[in-house]
């Protein structure tokens, strides 16, 4: 069994402390200030539909690009501006995923979201979540099938 | 769109534009209240002084499937600082979906001084008008509620049988698929489906969202009189029943049968489809 990718063990640590409702919601909005959309050159709108998250109501996109190393370089859009959950778990998943061996990222559980968001997640939002994730899997799973 | 006032509404004071609140920020009368799908939302920017109702932790029982007592509204309208003369105006995401169904929940205890900001969340975002994160300090107030009332515009199940088996008027606000019993639970949702699909027997079928704008604002009496009179022949001066899932998406369609088109009678069946396909020997249609 692959472990996760570093980054990503280290935000689950990190929710894995967290005590309160309040304190959650903070750190993840703090996380989702540092979401940064796709760049321009990477894609532009209207976006292919190929890179859309089913399922994910906040319109998630997500891109895998093939890096030399043989990894993958992961690029993510919210289109809807109150899709902030979304944009935290995209975030995350940038920062964790990218560059790492794909091994890692095959590895990633989509029950992650709830020690990210919590068990009290509505269940359409948790969907939406692990889809983004379900989406970053996927394309890892691929690749090393393809090798 | 066009002014509330000229929209032709049976009640046009349930509801005000952003323009409004935006004129009331400082009114002593009147509280702002957020009610979101999305706990992030609230915390990472809210209309300055408006305080937050969440529908999991303050709206209903931790245990059982009811919403709150008398004791626990008294402590959530003191903890937000209202009275009961207090003008509550209710906003959130998801086209007002959730602050219609805070606004629901408070008329339970008999809090009518409450309407919803048009457009919600989305439309006071995209007219870039001002949000904080800044959570406003609220002085406690002491409130008396009345018992929750459930016999005026909530519905139960005995009920809505009774109501069914007479003929009388049931409004699906589901999504199609879930109201032809193709799909067991709303696109996303996958945990709050049923071990039936289908519907009430006797249900019209009217997605929720048909009565909103794609910028999140109701549509014209006019407009709504042709969806729930012309096309599916309700009688606004029968009793009406609505249901969805869990009976968020039909407190929506609630507020616009009782307070845009004046119906004299509506019910929201909070049970719902998550009650009514689960439960054992009830009638279902497809």
């Amino acid at each position: 069994m692959a472990s996760y990718p570093p980054k990503l063990q280290e935000y689950l640590d990190d929710f894995g402390f967290i005590g309160s409702r309040e304190e959650r919601v903070d750190y993840l909005i703090a996380i989702a200030d540092e979401f940064r959309p796709v760049p321009a050159a990477i894609a532009s709108k209207p976006y292919d539909e190929k890179y859309r998250v089913v399922g994910c109501e906040s319109e998630a996109f997500v891109w895998a690009l093939d890096r030399p190393d043989g990894g993958l370089d992961f690029y993510f859009d919210v289109l809807n501006p109150q899709g902030l959950s979304a944009m935290a778990m995209c975030a995350i998943l940038e920062q964790s995923c990218s560059g790492v061996p794909l091994s890692q990222v095959a590895a990633i559980d989509g029950e992650v979201v709830f020690t990210f968001f919590g068990r009290d997640i509505s269940m359409g939002k948790g969907r939406g979540l692990s889809e983004i994730i379900n989406a970053v899997v996927y394309s890892a799973k691929q690749r090393l099938k393809a090798r | 769109m066009s002014d509330i006032s000229s929209r032709g509404y049976a009640n046009p004071d349930k509801l005000v534009s952003t323009e409004w609140v935006a004129a009331h920020l400082q009114d002593e009368n009147v509280r702002i209240v957020e009610s979101n799908e999305d706990p992030l939302l609230y915390p990472s920017g809210h209309i300055p002084g408006a305080v937050e109702v969440d529908w999991v932790k303050d709206l209903n029982d931790p245990l059982r499937r009811d919403y709150l007592g008398r004791a626990g509204f008294e402590a959530l309208a003191g903890r937000i600082g209202i009275s009961p003369d207090t003008t509550v105006i209710f906003y959130g995401d998801k086209s007002n979906w959730w602050a219609t169904y805070a606004l629901w929940v408070f008329e339970l205890f008999d809090h009518s001084n409450a309407k919803i900001m048009d457009g919600g969340r989305l439309k006071w975002l995209e007219e870039g008008r001002e949000l904080t994160r800044e959570r406003p300090t609220i002085s406690p107030t002491s409130y008396s509620a009345p018992e929750r009332d459930d016999s005026r515009i909530r519905a139960f199940r005995d009920g809505v049988l009774a109501h069914t088996q007479a003929g009388g008027q049931l409004v699906d606000v589901r999504s199609p698929g879930e109201f032809s019993g193709e799909k067991l639970h709303m696109e996303g949702y996958p945990q709050e489906g049923a071990v039936r699909g289908g519907h009430i027997p006797g249900a019209s079928s009217v997605p929720w969202s048909r009565a909103a704008n794609d910028d999140g604002t109701f549509k014209t009496a006019a407009e709504l009189r042709a969806i729930y009179l012309e096309e599916i022949g309700l009688n606004p001066a029968e009793p009406t029943i609505a249901y969805c899932r869990i009976g968020e998406r039909s407190s929506h369609t609630w507020f616009v049968l009782s307070n845009l088109l004046g119906f004299n009678d509506v019910r929201n069946y909070d049970g719902s489809w998550t009650e009514w396909g689960n439960s054992v020997g009830l009638p279902i249609e497809k």
